[in-house]
């Protein structure tokens, strides 16, 4: 399996570390319900998916991946946070 | 008083030959790290320029001037490699002396790439990593750095380990010449 870091290019998955799903984190005051499903409550879909990646044998960036499932699919890789500076 | 002696990281490991490969270990002087503070990348650029006349490499890749060469080493991370660092550069990044941190050694002979290639989940041909290419990877189950490091008999390579990782480093890259060498 190999994932495309959007700074390294195509790596081997060893240099990776899976971390979970990449979460939209909640408003500080969305509520209880909000912060329960947050931090407790995890789908477990059989398609397509995100998650968060690790490249520490790399350039130490954190990536979003989008992942198939089913497929094993890998269809996409961008630096997380990327959107929050744009 | 005791006298100490200074030791090389990998002192009385090196130098080794298997075949035309030969594995040497290299005292490059000072190491630094330099991480850019944000949105100082160019600043950084011109004060390497102006004291060692390089400039900040690409990602992947290294530039070199002289006897001081930066390396690419990690996101918003460089490395210079050679002289010791001038105080300016800590005006627009953060400096940090990574000297005796690190064992250096360097990988050279015909068909070296496929020494590398027993042991580094990259393509480590000549054609593909070219000259001046500069990554971190693994080579076996360390993290390292490995750059192109040419001389007039060939291509060669750079390969850098955590100091703690001397003897796991040459251990895995013998072996790997061993194996190769027997097969031609």
């Amino acid at each position: 399996m190999r994932i495309p870091c959007p700074i390294c290019g195509p790596r081997d998955s060893r240099e990776f570390t899976y971390r979970g799903a990449a979460l939209d984190r909640p408003a500080p005051d969305a509520g209880a319900d909000a912060w329960e499903d947050y931090v407790h409550l995890r789908d477990n879909p059989a398609g397509p998916t995100l998650d968060l990646w690790y490249h520490h044998a790399g350039c130490a960036s954190w990536l979003k991946v989008s992942r198939n499932t089913v497929t094993h699919e890998i269809t996409g890789a961008v630096l997380a946070g990327a959107e929050d500076k744009a | 008083m005791i006298e100490l002696v200074a030791s090389t990281p990998c002192q009385g490991l090196l130098p080794l030959e298997h075949g035309p490969f030969t594995l040497t270990e290299l005292t490059p002087g000072s190491l630094t790290a330099l991480a850019p503070f944000s949105g100082q990348d160019a600043a950084l650029s011109r004060a390497l320029d102006a004291a060692f006349g390089l400039s900040l490499p690409d990602v992947g890749a290294a530039t070199a001037g002289g006897s001081a060469r930066v390396i690419w080493f990690g996101r918003g991370q460089y490395l210079l490699i050679g002289p010791a660092p001038v105080a300016d550069l800590a005006n627009v990044a953060a400096v940090t002396d990574q000297s005796d941190a690190w064992a250096v050694v360097r990988l050279s002979g015909e068909g070296a790439d496929e020494v590398l290639a027993r042991l580094v989940p990259v393509d480590m041909r000549p054609a593909v990593f070219g000259e001046g290419a500069a990554i971190r990877t693994y080579l076996g189950h360390m993290t390292v750095s490995i750059a192109r490091d040419d001389d007039a008999k060939g291509p060669g390579y750079r390969i850098m380990a955590f100091r703690s990782m001397a003897g796991t480093l040459v251990h895995e890259i013998e072996t790997a010449m061993a194996a190769v060498a027997a097969r031609l």
